[in-house]
């Protein structure tokens, strides 16, 4: 520390230095006039006698200089000065460090942004998500939570909140938004506060619809508000029900979810009011997040263990809870092991760091041949007394000067991606954002990567300088003067990056062949030429009574547009929508959690759903419109739900319950599909009329399906007349079912253009390894090569015996990188469905695309090794 | 090692320090008066001497440096060595007994 605390005073010892030496000037000058010196004689003297006095003031500041910095400043320097000087090396090896650090730098703000980054809520390390520990679940009804919050005393706060969707209207602003509905304590046990006004409180609870407060997050107020301060205490009205504004959030909190933006807050026991759903009453019913503070010295699995005794408590008390099980663990997909998004981020951050592995070796290769091309520079130096020492220590500080260059154009190009991918809206009209510019973490950590892999790939040809027989180096100029023949370094690098590349390949094939499959998936519904107009009729005030009739209004019209061959009206459409339920064997009397049969998609539907979707009714009727409230329940049905409640027997005339008073007759089959997303496991779905409602649920969202083979936009303007003619204040959302169906799949094409371009970066790399191989090899014999055509050889020979050794490393390589491919396939699996490495079509893919990288690279080095004019070499 | 050895007896600022060093030595050492400096703040800096500015017996402000028990250490290790090295070389320059 000594050193530091000088590099501080310096300035202070310097200026002591001057001062002292002038006060010595001073008192010999007074000394020499007191001996009867003249003044300016003995100035003239004293100086004299001292010497120079910049001369000793610079000698004295010396002893304070720091003589190992200024040394490596001139290595710096000199190293600078050499890769100007070879600007083709230097940007090659920049380029491809920058390639494997971008990459890395990319993922892995992705995953931190989605993954890692902790909520942004003061102390988010004692925040814990309570779910369920057996099932799946990771919602809590509200009951449930009471329980837990009230009578579990590990947590010092737990808080409960759901989503939910409402027409916000204030005056002349009306809007769709999308918030949270959250237990009074929520902001208290957050520990969050206001920017202005304030936030409401478990106290301001008083049993359902008694706190009709709205906390509008910042940019909702900025954007539909225009910043009106004077917005507290107005009233803003959420599908048509009168809250007051309380408070505005900070700029900073956007609620407790990673992708999901809150535009507003309000007390959870006034969210049936606006939603009319009754989420709070039912103790089976899982609509919640429940998240709580842990109190200090509390582990989560002492919370599991204490919230589990609870639940088996509570399940002796109500036997709605039976079977309920608790798990305390980390909130949102960090904590969740099974969560798809961060599998596959994880698995493309393993690519990337394979990418990076890849680059380094081709960094290795560039530096040992950089090293032996300076071969005769570095043995003069040897030579004239330079060091070993020295001589490494210069190698060393370009190759970091190369990684720090590297890493920063690296992190340049991935901070601008990363920029770009962050605006990104995947979700519709939910608010989302991606935390995913990097922060400093991940920079530090790219340069850490960056010049730890320079260094270690950059001295790898140390071992070259280490060994230098000076004498025959200087005569040779040349660095490396064993035997070619030799298995060298080169060859291991190599091997390295082409079954990393094979690898990489072999990823991005797989990824892109997962991806055609999942297009071609069978859907059961064919979402092509489908126009969809979807909006909650709540929001512009029916209930679940009064929406029956309006739906079949907007039907109508719907109908008689021109060109419509087929039309209906539903709650939702598969990957749009719809709900679930839990069924029930018929003769159940006790609807509890252990008698359930399975879990469902539910789709409310008008007559001819089945014929405007496509879907193929494989037994049984259609509903009509008498199958309606007065008429016998009835229900569709698909083919694994079918099996799964009656087995071999036919469904048609089986009988199903929901609860009580929601039993149905099955009147038809139809084939099975996907409902939630393309690579989702065969699942049981039910189709039932809108008209009957499930039991006493009417539904108000309204969702018009119209097939047509007119153009969209045409079918979607006349759509948005009669749609307004009808319902003029209703926010509809008109788009075609294909394009929404393939939004859905945004992730999986984003993980397989990942993927693909880290297959590009890769072979790109390989190409250049095995090119720069194989050009080396061809030079490097040239020679002999000309002695050897003079002497007959045929072309043929000439190939071989240039081309052999990286065209073996290539077919050995790809050969191991394609059999890592196929024993890691249990990991593919996790990043892309449908496709495994194992696939034959994939591994043929795989060979020719190395065959033909093999082919770029070796077509110039083999042109050249033939055009060898054995006379004009033999001459020079 | 000269100064350190005049320090040891007293601290003295570097004028002084320049003369004492000077008579003691009957002026056979004709040095650069300056060239004392880059030596003491050689050994301020391996805190073997240390330096306050103070008022003078002749009422001027000046360094007066003071050895440090490193110091102290460092110039009896010299010293012997240099006694060492002395006798080394009375050995090597007497006249050989043979």
């Amino acid at each position: 520390m000594q050193w530091l605390k000088q590099l501080f005073t310096r300035r202070q010892i310097y200026s002591d230095l001057s001062d002292e030496i002038q006060q010595h000037l001073a008192e010999k000058i007074a000394a020499l006039v007191a001996d009867g010196m003249s003044p300016k004689e003995a100035a003239y003297t004293a100086r004299r006698e001292f010497g120079n006095v910049t001369g000793i003031e610079e000698s004295g500041r010396e002893a304070w200089t720091w003589p190992r910095a200024e040394s490596i400043l001139s290595d710096v320097k000199f190293a600078i000065r050499k890769l100007k000087k070879s600007p083709g090396f230097a940007t090659t090896a920049v380029l491809t460090l920058a390639l494997g650090i971008g990459a890395n730098v990319v993922v892995s703000s992705v995953l931190n942004g989605l993954i890692l980054r902790p909520l942004d809520v003061p102390e988010p390390a004692s925040l814990f998500q309570v779910v369920h520990g057996k099932d799946f679940f990771n919602t809590q009804s509200y009951r449930d939570y009471l329980d837990y919050r009230d009578r579990d005393p590990s947590f010092s706060g737990m808080l409960a909140y759901g989503f939910m969707r409402a027409g916000l209207r204030a005056g002349k602003t009306a809007v769709q938004g999308w918030g949270h509905a959250v237990s009074g304590n929520y902001f208290d046990v957050l520990g969050v506060q206001p920017a202005f006004g304030h936030f409401f409180h478990a106290a301001d609870e008083h049993g359902p619809a008694s706190a009709p407060y709205i906390v509008l997050s910042y940019d909702f107020w900025r954007l539909h508000f225009d910043s009106n301060p004077h917005v507290l205490g107005e009233t803003i009205e959420l599908n048509q029900h009168p809250f007051t504004v309380i408070g505005v959030a900070r700029k900073d909190f956007h609620g407790t979810e990673v992708f999901f933006v809150a535009d507003y807050w309000i007390p959870l026991v006034n969210e049936s009011q606006v939603t009319g759903f009754e989420d709070l009453p039912y103790r089976d019913h899982y609509a919640f997040t429940v998240l709580g503070r842990l109190k200090p010295g509390v582990t989560p699995q002492q919370a599991t263990h204490s919230l589990n005794a609870l639940a088996a408590q509570m399940a002796k008390e109500d036997p709605k809870d039976d079977g309920l099980t608790a798990l305390v663990r980390k909130p949102g997909p960090a904590g969740d092991e099974q969560d798809p998004t961060k599998k596959a981020l994880l698995g493309i951050l393993l690519l990337a760091i394979l990418v990076l592995l890849a680059s380094c070796a081709n960094l290795a290769s560039i530096f040992a041949a950089r090293a032996t091309d300076r071969g005769g520079e570095l043995a003069i130096r040897l030579a004239i007394g330079a060091s070993r020492w020295m001589i490494l220590r210069q190698l060393l500080t370009e190759a970091v000067i190369v990684s720090i260059v590297g890493a920063a154009v690296g992190s340049f190009f991935a901070r601008l991606l990363l920029g770009a991918l962050s605006q990104l809206q995947i979700y519709g009209d939910v608010p989302t954002h991606f935390m995913i510019l990097p922060d400093a973490r991940v920079y530090l950590a790219a340069l850490a990567l960056a010049i730890a892999s320079g260094i270690l790939f950059g001295l790898l040809p140390a071992r070259q300088v280490w060994k230098t027989d000076v004498v025959q180096a200087i005569k040779t100029g040349c660095l490396e003067t064993e035997s070619f023949q030799r298995f060298a370094l080169r060859d291991v690098l190599l091997a390295v990056q082409i079954v990393v590349c094979t690898l990489l390949v072999t990823a991005s094939l797989v990824s892109v062949r997962g991806l055609i499959l999942a297009l071609h998936v069978p859907l059961a519904f064919q979402p092509e030429q489908v126009t969809l107009a979807q909006a909650d009729l709540r929001t512009v005030g029916y209930s679940g009574e009064q929406a029956l009739p309006v739906q079949k209004r907007l039907l109508d019209a719907a109908a008689s547009i021109p060109g419509v061959s087929a039309a209906a009206v539903s709650d939702g459409v598969p990957f749009l929508g719809g709900a679930g339920w839990f069924v029930y064997r018929w003769g159940t009397t006790e609807f509890l959690p252990s008698h359930r049969a399975f879990g469902a998609y539910s789709f409310l539907v008008t007559p001819n759903y089945l014929n405007a979707a496509g879907t193929r009714l494989l037994a049984g009727r259609d509903f009509t419109w008498h199958d309606d409230g007065g008429s016998p329940r009835v229900a569709i049905v698909n083919q694994t739900f079918a099996h799964k409640l009656y087995g071999d027997k036919p469904p048609v005339g089986q009988r199903f319950a929901l609860w009580a008073t929601a039993k149905y007759e099955v009147i038809g089959v139809v084939e099975d599909g996907k409902y939630g997303s393309v690579n989702e496991d065969p699942q049981p779905a039910m189709f039932i009329p809108l008209a009957q409602g499930v039991g006493e649920v009417m539904s108000t969202s309204a969702t018009i399906l119209i097939r047509s083979r007119l153009p969209q936009d045409q079918i979607a303007a006349a759509l948005r007349q009669k749609l307004a003619a009808i319902e003029p204040g209703a926010p509809f959302t008109l788009r075609s079912w294909a394009d929404a169906i393939d939004l859905s799949m945004i992730t999986t094409r984003a993980a397989v253009t990942a993927l693909g371009v880290m297959g590009l970066l890769a072979a790109m790399l390989a190409v250049t390894g095995v090119f720069g191989m194989a050009s080396y090899s061809v030079s490097k014999r040239m020679k002999e090569q000309g002695i050897r055509m003079a002497l007959g050889a045929q072309p043929v020979d000439i190939l071989r015996s240039t081309l052999h050794r990286p065209l073996l490393l290539l077919i050995g390589g790809s050969c191991l990188g394609l059999l890592g491919g196929v024993l890691t396939s249990s990991l593919w699996a996790h990043l892309v469905s449908f496709a495994t490495p194992r696939d034959p079509l994939v591994l043929a893919g795989v060979l020719f695309v190395m065959t033909l990288l093999g082919f770029m690279a070796t077509w110039v080095p083999a042109r050249r090794a033939l055009g060898i004019d054995p006379a004009r070499l033999l001459r020079e | 090692m000269m100064i350190l050895r005049s320090l040891r007896r007293q601290p003295m600022h570097g004028y002084a320090l320049v003369q004492h060093i000077k008579q003691r030595s009957n002026d056979l050492l004709q040095v650069e008066e300056g060239s004392l400096y880059p030596a003491l703040q050689r050994m301020l800096r391996d805190n073997l001497v240390k330096a306050e500015w103070e008022i003078s017996a002749s009422n001027r402000k000046v360094r007066t440096y003071r050895i440090t028990p490193a110091g102290v250490k460092h110039l009896e290790h010299e010293v012997s060595s240099f006694e060492q090295m002395l006798k080394g070389i009375n050995l090597v320059l007497s006249p050989a007994d043979s």
